[in-house]
């Protein structure tokens, strides 16, 4: 029986640059931030990130690991617009494909699939067909009508975070949303998932709660990493809330070029996960004072 | 008490008010609205005129009875698991009207929610296209602008991230479930119900005038000859809106008396 477990940073030593990496989560919701982290902390490049995107696009694009964003949003949620994520597009810094949330979500299956495409109604009109000119549409078989011709949304790499997970790989996704974790898993080469907990395989339906949190396989897994507040400053329901104060001094920090050195300096720019944790301990009391 | 009623209401009442009735005779489909105006008025129609219209608190649950904006899921009766994959499943089917906030639209219902300026590298990256693209070619759509002037009502938008008419109607059968049904701003209402399906004058709030609207508007709207005022909510709307579903008051927030 494989025992899956590894660090983040061995994750990271699996990928390589260039590579096309999908991140599960919606916005600044069950993001797996351990693994993005690991990634800011390594030498990675010209990454392409394939996101329903928060902090995880916003951070990558800005540290200058990521070539080129895939994307239908980029939300921090309770802050509607994604700071860094505006640095980097209004700086002209990254190369942007803007698909509908549909599209993407098609997109992910026609990969899940091998197909190379999947039809779509979603995107037509729009000028989402002008700025992206790859994009076709293909008439149907079948009647009069015109529809969008979907590709796949091939990856190589998927990172998600779960709330729990056994060492095997299998893993419950808990919370009221599962977002579209399974097909990136799926759509991808290999996938990582991180956890909140990982447990022994006979105590995951119990961890889980219910069966129907049970999505994630160990057939669609690589590796599993044990994250605690690994989501964190995404929110990782029912576990934990967005972390909301540290929301707020993230997006105000990005928002000046000093102010982000110093965040940099203090969050990011550390050596390990456990480091960043440490210091997110100190600003939370901080904080509470 | 009419009279008592046309004192009483604010002009973010008369807002709601507007909203719910863009819902009215929806039925048994989903009503998506986005943002504190929308989500209030919405709320209004079912508790009112439209009971069979499903509501979500915005992320996965669907609820019954009347919910206070912002209740927690443990303060309703949550009765449908709604995630967002499932959403954008659901939208294809058409059962589903959303009222989305645009950052600025055009004279036949083409709006942007993407970025302000050249696409490629914007002066100002908003939030992307989101389901916009999907929703309006999909399904019935409404727009809430809560500060109606020139730079959102303009008449070029940057990135067509919504489906207006003239864009549906280019896109052949695949448009023939393409509806713009309203826009509701702090000035007015808007609709389409004009042959060329262009921006049409509905109706201007209390205290505003035909000029006004027009003066804030960047492309010439279709403006009747009598242009009726939009009707005050009444006094059990007023009642429903004030103790039930806003009672902190964050409609007046969005748009102050």
């Amino acid at each position: 029986m494989a025992d899956k477990r590894m660090t983040p940073d061995q994750v990271v030593a699996r990928l390589s640059d260039g590579m096309t990496v999908g991140i599960g989560g919606w916005g600044s919701r069950r993001k797996p931030m351990a693994l993005v982290r690991a990634i800011l902390r390594s030498d990675l490049k010209d990454l392409t990130i394939v996101s329903y995107g928060g902090p995880d696009v916003g951070l990558l694009a800005r540290a200058g690991k990521a070539r080129k964003l895939v994307y239908a949003f980029v939300s921090l949620d309770s802050i509607p617009l994604e700071p860094n994520f505006r640095h980097v597009r209004e700086n002209g810094l990254v190369e942007a494909v803007e698909y509908d949330e549909g599209m993407f979500l098609t997109g992910l299956r026609a990969a899940a699939q091998r197909l190379p495409f999947l039809p779509t109604r979603a995107g037509l009109g729009s000028d989402i067909l002008t700025v992206s000119p790859h994009l076709k549409t293909i008439e149907s078989p079948y009647d009069d009508e015109t529809l969008v011709a979907m590709p796949a949304l091939n990856l190589d790499v998927a990172l998600i975070h779960a709330n729990v997970a056994d060492e095997r790989g299998n893993a419950a996704l808990t919370g009221p949303d599962q977002f579209m974790d399974d097909l990136f898993c799926l759509a991808a080469e290999k996938a990582y998932v991180s956890a909140e907990r990982v447990v022994p395989s006979e105590e995951l339906l119990k961890a889980a709660g219910c069966v129907h949190t049970l999505t994630v396989h160990r057939y669609m897994t690589h590796g599993v990493v044990e994250a605690p507040n690994g989501a964190h400053f995404t929110e990782c329901p029912p576990e934990y809330g967005r972390d909301e104060a540290f929301q707020k001094a993230y997006a105000t920090a990005a928002a000046d070029p000093e102010a982000w050195a110093a965040f940099e300096q203090r969050f990011l720019k550390v050596e390990s996960e456990a480091a960043y944790q440490a210091a997110v301990a100190e600003f939370a009391k901080e904080n509470a004072k | 008490m009419s009279t008592d009623t046309l004192t009483d209401a604010t002009r973010a009442d008369v807002c709601v008010a507007a909203v719910a009735d863009c819902f009215r005779g929806d039925g048994e489909i989903i009503g998506s609205p986005m943002g504190t105006i929308p989500t209030i008025g919405a709320r209004l129609a079912r508790a009112t005129f439209e009971p069979d219209l499903m509501l979500s608190n915005g992320e996965s649950y669907f609820f019954e009875g009347d919910a206070r904006l912002g209740a927690k899921p443990d303060e309703f009766a949550v009765v449908g698991w709604i995630p967002y994959r499932q959403v954008l499943d659901v939208l294809a089917s058409g059962r589903r009207h959303v009222m989305m906030g645009p950052v600025q639209i055009d004279a036949h219902g083409n709006a942007n929610i993407s970025a302000i300026g050249d696409w490629a590298r914007p002066k100002r990256q908003v939030l992307g296209s989101r389901g916009g693209p999907g929703n309006t070619i999909n399904h019935t759509t409404s727009y809430w602008i809560p500060k109606h002037s020139a730079r959102v009502l303009t008449p070029k938008v940057d990135m067509v991230s919504c489906v207006g008419y003239d864009r549906a109607a280019a896109t052949g059968s695949a448009g023939r479930f393409h509806e713009i049904r309203r826009v509701v701003t702090n000035l007015c209402v808007l609709d389409f119900e004009t042959d060329t399906k262009v921006m049409r004058l509905r109706s201007v709030h209390p205290g505003v005038s035909v000029d006004e609207v027009v003066e804030a508007t960047g492309f010439e709207l279709v403006v009747p000859a009598e242009v009726p005022t939009s009707r005050v909510p009444s006094d059990e709307e007023l009642r429903i809106v004030r103790e039930v579903l806003d009672p902190r008051g964050m409609r007046l927030r969005e748009v102050p008396a």
